[in-house]
């Protein structure tokens, strides 16, 4: 068994022991990314499990071992893994847990804290926590993000967003029901051995992969029925996770609407951009900056292909980072970049503008930055964009459900009326 | 042929069935409380329109937050409930500029602007309306027709919190315990939906022009429509005919699908009901196995008990205790070896003293003149108040009688816990010392009082209710946020047609997750609080509570006979440790009871810019008691603490002596909002703009009035208070008319020390200027000026700032640059001035061998509005006060288990390591309601101090600005403090 080992502030440490015993569970934040995120984790000398429990007990747990006033996202994350690592009873002394820390001025940053806490508190606190981050907090022997390693993960969100963006703007249209769940099962079980190579030039794959993806979404039967667009945006955990909001995708498709969820990307470029524009605007290394500037410029090349390729395939294509991020003129200023900062406020301008005036804007209950990019702009874009019609939902273990599915209702139900006025 | 038309409203409380013929004429209506059973209702209202309507098809068309789940099962047509207000309304009327529609569970507003319509509904922290009527009615012993009627001749309005139900009540509670008039009340709970409406609804739309009240309460309570049309000075205003049906009557003219027959929709109905009961999930184990599981359940908790003697066979001396509590008035009578004489237990109906009279006097009754009350002694809410009128010996914080209580049952008790009506006490006990006391926030209260107020709704006796829950065998999960939220968990589970016992064992079980996760967070009871617990309360009267707390913490646990008089118990315990051979009570005699009477004054305190509001207590002739007061001041006492050091009232003087010289002439002058960071800033920007030579005028201080004057354009209900106010500043700023205001972004805040992983401002300090920015469009923002800036970087600062003001003001980046020099200069010698007073401080507490209380928030928490006054309810305790910012300064490097990335909670956290080694200084935290923030600090403060041994006690505020569950927590401190004090003298 690998030897406990900590660092000098007595952090626990992933050792390379750990790495070639241990299994890295990985908590289930994005439905469409995760997957192919613990796949490539998994080519590259790591022992990955993807968590997919959605029960009452793990909700449980979180609610134990976590403060009742934290955002909905850290306690189910918490509650996922003190739930998993507690139901394996006989290896519970070899597995670790990794975690995003995104290094802002919104809580978020400070979920691996607690959740060590937790762990702590579980008795579990010789569980290692692994930080994912670009920021260069926490460092650990035994998880290095080798330059494979980020291609791959760069590759795996490239393909989570654009099957995510193909699956939105199919399966409300499919003719014969479950063609395009099935299809991305398809997609999953070809995709599979993808990671499995050593190579750093793997442009040329990936963008084969793609283009035959897109070719079976066409294959796909679809009807001519319109439908009105809903757009979903905010808080990146809540936006993304079924667990934390109540399976909002599931609830829209069923009312009959198109769901658009913008991509993920965009998120992490808005992060590296932002950390770019706060040196440029309160001072730091020229240096980091550029790399920033060139990390950005690198990935948006390839999107911009990917983009390219969507449009021929008669699909839309979200929009390119730096035209999202223009949109915030006269709404909001770029330097405000806590939690989803300006992207978020980009985001509802984009939706608006591209035929998604109607939008469920989510946060956990007692999300600050939402208050200022999310809630805080609901006016002004009702100022500017009257069709709008904009929901804010707040997301908490304990809110009712049917409070929730109210107010989307409503949202819903305009939206069909205007959507059938406007035609 | 056509058919009639049947819209079918489903609420949260009510159930209501319109048909309409094809001229649109109402035909047929029903309006039900449904009583929290929709399945019986919708039963029986089905039943009276098969009755009317025998056999014929009509269209159906539901609506309502309950009816979305049924018509989609079923089939059916389904309009939310808003489009059927909007469309009902079009039909009925022209010209309607703003409805506003009061249901149940939910608020409603919708802005008609031409073809453009705008529907908004109350967010989820919001708690109900006719919901909350009636919770405050039972609160005033009335039902909703009665609140109406009392606040007819109400003659002031208090402050009451209108974020939810939950908040209202505990300013509502104490009060009545103060013997504020119920009218005042009743009127000032409507004030509170209307300024939940303005502050939760209209975010920065004006209600004006012609309005519509729709829904039950706005049809039924005229007093409720009084309120919104002064307080919004409206005049023309449009309450339909029907209006408590009128969602119904849009959802009958929206009827449009296939023509369907009542016995067709009833059958489909039933299957849905069958379906449903199948397939429902989320329940949890039951609490007994078996009956024999509870028989030895109950055996076991018999042990704990009193022996009751009949007081006719008693003679000699007795001790008498009473706990006005919040919800109920306890009394209990106990002779020299602690038996019960006579106890008596009734609720306040919103009557603490005429309670506490009927009990003494019914108390009086049953003994006789061989027995002889040698002490009598208060605790609870109503300890001041019931001590002066009825002459009482003396009174103990609830706390400490809690524990003397528990201690007579469980001689080594290390943890108890209390839960009562309103509230729940944990404290846990160490070597005979109170440490730890955890009491619930106003977020996670009224548990207790949930699950009668909600039996009563059902119409159970609690009792009955309790009992139920025994043998129920699939208990629901409700979940166990707050109880605005259990309650629609609670409709949910109805709706999904749980059984009564089903809902009584989940209530049960909520209320124990509640206490163990919410309010105290224990993952760990035994672990962390040991194995001798007593538990206490009405609350744990109910079997199935106690059940399910065991069941939960897995350990058998000590539940008195008394539960629920154990306050009084304690209070009787301490009577007769106090009494000595020869005294005799005080309290008042049978005769004297019987021309007891008393009067209640309304008055306001003019000795300083708080202006409390009092409520003077007249009994008798001459004597007199005040409440409601803060400080020493205003309860009309001579003594005066002007001389002991406060950090808090320090700094708020000292921000606000940085003023640009009157007789200095400006070129400029430059409006800066009294707010958040600036409380902080201001000591940097004065002297800033003072070498640019502007003149600085700020915002007036806040007020109750300055926050109503900015509430409706904020745009997010749950955000923290001080952030609320920035609004009514910005409105004042206005009125003063600078030649720009000036409210910048700062993301990062000053590098403090260099132990911080980071110095980021919270993103509410950084960035709100961008929601003012967003939302108060109806000034001209063209000057208000909102630059993006660092103080850590001068050349980066120079540039933005030059960039800023150049419209403005003639000057250079080189006179920037000095400015900033200026401005830098003074901003340190502030701190260093605060850090010379707080250390000032801790040496004159030392000296006058006095406690000290760091009281730890954030820089505006100096604003009195925001603080409430506890600074000086903090002196007028003979206290020595501190701010976080002012001794930070004397902490080593310390290592903390959070990423420290914000500058002012690194003070939090280098505070409490200060104050961790020190003897007579403790730690009060102060945390706004809606920080995000401070889920994570707090936790971490705890630590810091309890892993020294250090009691840790959080303050929670909000728009509330009742003091009595502040004043539990600091008492109780205080207590122990003293106690501790007490102890080292000895040893």
């Amino acid at each position: 068994m690998a030897k406990l080992e900590y660092d000098d502030d007595g952090r626990l440490l992933f050792t390379e022991e750990m790495r070639k015993e241990y299994t890295i569970l990985v908590p289930q934040m994005a439905p469409f990314h995760f997957e192919y995120l613990v796949d490539a984790m998994n080519t590259e000398g790591l022992r990955a499990e993807l968590l997919r429990s959605d029960d009452y007990e793990l909700i449980h747990e979180g609610m134990k071992y976590s403060h009742n006033d934290i955002c909905v996202p850290a306690m189910l994350v918490i509650g996922q893994f003190i739930d998993a690592i507690k139901k394996r009873k006989h290896d519970m002394h070899k597995v670790a847990l990794i975690i995003t820390q995104t290094g802002g001025g919104c809580r978020a940053s400070n979920y691996i804290k607690l959740l060590r806490k937790a762990l702590k508190k579980a008795h579990l606190d010789f569980v290692p926590v692994i930080s994912l981050n670009a920021n260069g907090l926490e460092k650990n022997p035994g998880f290095k993000i080798t330059p494979r390693l980020l291609h791959k993960l760069h590759d795996a969100i490239l393909f989570g967003d654009t099957i995510m963006t193909l699956m939105h703007q199919t399966r409300p249209y499919e003719i014969n029901e479950g063609d395009t769940d099935r299809l991305k099962e398809k997609i999953d079980e070809n995709l599979k051995g993808y990671f499995n190579h050593n190579s750093l030039f793997t442009w040329k794959r990936s963008k084969q992969k793609i283009r035959w993806m897109i070719e079976e979404f066409n294959n796909i039967e679809t009807t001519d029925v319109k439908k009105p667009k809903v757009g979903v945006v905010g808080e990146i955990y809540v936006k993304y996770s079924p667990l934390g909001n109540n399976r909002l995708e599931q609830t829209l498709e069923k009312e009959g609407v198109e769901v658009v969820v913008p991509p993920l990307y965009d998120f992490f470029l808005y992060s590296f951009d932002s950390r770019a524009h706060d040196i440029k605007r309160y001072g730091g290394p020229l240096k980091e900056r550029l790399v920033l500037k060139a990390l950005v410029w690198y990935i948006e090349v390839r999107r911009q292909k990917i983009r390219n390729m969507l449009k021929k395939g008669g699909f839309e294509a979200p929009v390119p980072y730096k035209k999202l991020k223009s949109l915030t003129k006269g709404f909001i200023d770029v330097g405000t970049h806590t939690g989803e900062g300006w992207l978020l406020t980009a985001e509802m301008i984009d939706l608006i503008e591209h035929g998604a005036p109607n939008i469920v804007c989510t946060q956990p209950f007692g999300c600050l930055p939402n208050h200022i990019v999310g809630k805080g702009m609901i006016k002004k874009l009702k100022n500017r964009y009257p069709e709008s019609n904009i929901v804010a939902i707040d997301y908490d273990t304990s809110a009712s459900q049917v409070n929730q599915i109210n107010r989307i209702n409503l949202m819903v139900s305009n939206a069909f009326r205007n959507f059938e006025g406007g035609r | 042929m056509l058919h009639y038309r049947v819209g079918i409203d489903i609420g949260s409380t009510t159930i209501k069935a319109v048909v309409l013929d094809e001229e649109d004429n109402i035909v047929y209506k029903t309006y039900d409380r449904h009583m929290s059973s929709i399945s019986n209702s919708l039963k029986s209202m089905f039943e009276g329109l098969k009755r009317e309507f025998g056999e014929q098809p009509m269209h159906f068309n539901f609506t309502g937050s309950a009816g979305l789940s049924l018509a989609k099962h079923i089939g059916a047509q389904f309009t939310q409930e808003v489009i059927s207000a909007t469309t009902a309304l079009r039909h009925h009327i022209e010209g309607i500029d703003v409805c506003i529609e009061l249901g149940g569970e939910d608020a409603k507003i919708i802005f008609f602007d031409g073809a453009n319509i705008e529907q908004r509904m109350n967010g989820t922290c919001a708690g109900g309306t006719g919901a909350f009527i009636d919770q405050m009615a039972s609160l005033l012993d009335t039902d909703a027709a009665g609140v109406n009627k009392l606040a007819k001749d109400y003659e002031k309005l208090h402050d009451i919190a209108s974020r939810c139900g939950v908040f209202a009540k505990s300013d509502i509670q104490p009060l009545l315990n103060q013997g504020a008039r119920k009218s005042d009340i009743a009127a000032s709970i409507y004030q509170a939906i209307v300024n939940q409406t303005i502050g939760g609804l209209s975010q920065g739309k004006k209600i004006q022009g012609k309005v519509a009240f729709l829904g039950g309460p706005l049809t039924f309570s005229s007093e409720l429509r009084k309120r919104f049309t002064e307080y919004l000075n409206l005049e023309d205003v449009y309450t339909p005919e029907n209006g408590e049906i009128f969602v119904a009557i849009g959802a009958a003219l929206e009827a449009s699908e296939e023509p369907l027959n009542i016995e067709e929709v009833i059958n489909r109905i039933k299957a849905y009901r069958k379906k449903h009961k199948d397939g429902m999930k989320k329940t949890i184990e039951p609490l007994f196995e078996t009956k024999e599981d509870y028989e030895t359940f109950r055996k076991r908790h018999d042990q704990a008990s009193l022996e009751n003697v009949d007081p006719a066979d008693y003679q000699g001396n007795a001790y008498l205790g009473l706990d006005a509590g919040s919800t109920t008035t306890k009394l209990l009578l106990i002779g020299e070896n602690n038996e019960i004489l006579y106890n008596y237990y009734a609720h306040n109906r919103g009557n603490p003293i005429d309670v506490a009279k009927k009990a003494l006097l019914s108390m009086y009754d049953a003994i006789h003149e061989k027995i002889t009350i040698k002490k009598a002694y208060s605790t609870g809410y109503g300890e001041e108040l019931i001590k002066h009128a009825f002459k009482l010996d003396g009174g103990e914080v609830e706390t400490i009688c809690h524990y003397h209580a528990a201690k007579h049952f469980e001689k080594d008790v290390n943890f108890v816990v209390d839960i009562g009506g309103q509230d729940m006490k944990c404290f846990k006990v160490e070597d005979g010392v109170i440490t730890s006391i955890v009491l619930n926030e106003a977020c996670s209260s009224g548990c207790g009082s949930f699950v009668e107020t909600f039996s009563e709704s059902m119409g159970y006796d609690i009792k009955d209710f309790a009992k139920l829950a025994i043998d129920a065998d699939a208990p629901v999960d409700l979940g166990s946020r707050c109880t605005v939220f259990m309650n629609s968990s609670v409709k949910q589970a109805q709706a999904e047609a749980a059984k009564t016992e089903d809902i009584s064992a989940g209530l049960a079980m909520s209320v124990v997750k509640n206490a163990l996760y919410k309010v105290i967070r224990a993952h760990d009871v035994k672990e962390e609080y040991g194995d001798k617990i007593l538990v206490q309360g009405g609350t744990f009267n109910n079997d199935a509570v106690l059940r399910a707390f065991e069941r939960e913490t897995g350990l058998e646990v000590t539940r008195p006979a008394i539960a629920g008089l154990m306050g009084a118990f304690g209070a009787a315990l301490l009577a007769k440790e106090a009494s000595t051979a020869d005294n005799h009570s005080t309290v008042l005699a049978p005769h004297s009871l019987e021309t007891f009477s008393y009067k209640s004054k309304r008055a306001v305190c003019n000795k300083c810019e708080n202006k409390c509001p009092l409520t003077v207590n007249i009994f008798g002739a001459h004597e007199r008691y005040i409440s409601g007061n803060r400080c020493e001041k205003g309860a009309g006492l001579n003594v005066s603490y002007d001389e002991l050091p406060n950090l808090y009232l320090y700094k708020y003087d000292k921000v606000l002596s940085y003023q640009s010289d009157p007789k200095k002439s400006y070129n400029q002058t430059v409006g800066i909002p009294l707010a958040l960071n600036m409380y902080e800033n201001i000591p940097f920007w004065q002297p800033f703009f003072d070498a640019l030579g502007v003149k600085v005028v700020y915002s007036e201080r806040s007020s109750k009035k300055l926050y109503e004057r900015g509430q409706d354009t904020i745009p997010s209900d749950t955000i923290c208070y001080p952030a609320k106010l920035v609004h009514g500043h910005i409105e004042s700023l206005y009125e003063k008319r600078p030649d720009f205001i000036f409210y910048p972004n700062i993301p990062y805040n000053f590098e403090e020390k260099d132990h911080g992983d980071n110095h980021y401002n919270c993103p509410i300090v950084a960035h709100y200027s961008e929601v003012v920015d967003a939302n108060m469009t109806h000034l001209d923002l063209n000057h208000f000026l909102q630059p993006y800036i660092t103080l850590n970087d001068k050349k980066k600062f120079t540039d933005a700032l030059y960039e800023t003001l150049k419209p403005y003001v003639k000057t250079s980046k080189l006179a920037i640059r000095k400015a900033f020099d200026k401005g830098m200069e003074a901003y340190h010698d502030f701190r260093k001035d605060i850090q010379q007073e707080g250390e000032r401080a801790l040496e004159y507490a030392e000296e006058h061998d006095l406690n000290a209380i760091v009281l730890a928030g954030r820089p505006y928490h100096i604003d009195p509005e925001v603080n409430h006054g506890i600074p000086k309810l903090i002196r007028s305790l003979n206290v020595v006060l501190i701010s976080e910012d002012a001794i930070n300064h004397l902490a080593e490097q310390p290592k903390v288990n959070v990423l420290n990335q914000w500058t002012y909670h690194t003070r939090l956290y280098d505070a409490a390591r200060v104050i961790a080694e020190k003897p007579r200084v403790n730690l009060v935290q102060l945390v706004s309601f809606g920080c995000g923030l401070d889920a994570i600090t707090s936790d971490e403060v705890k630590d810091i101090l309890e892993s020294r041994d250090k009691l840790y006690t959080q303050v929670k505020i909000d728009e509330i600005s009742n003091l009595g569950a502040v004043n539990i927590r600091l008492r109780s401190l205080l207590s122990t403090m003293n106690k501790e004090a007490s102890d080292h003298g000895k040893a």
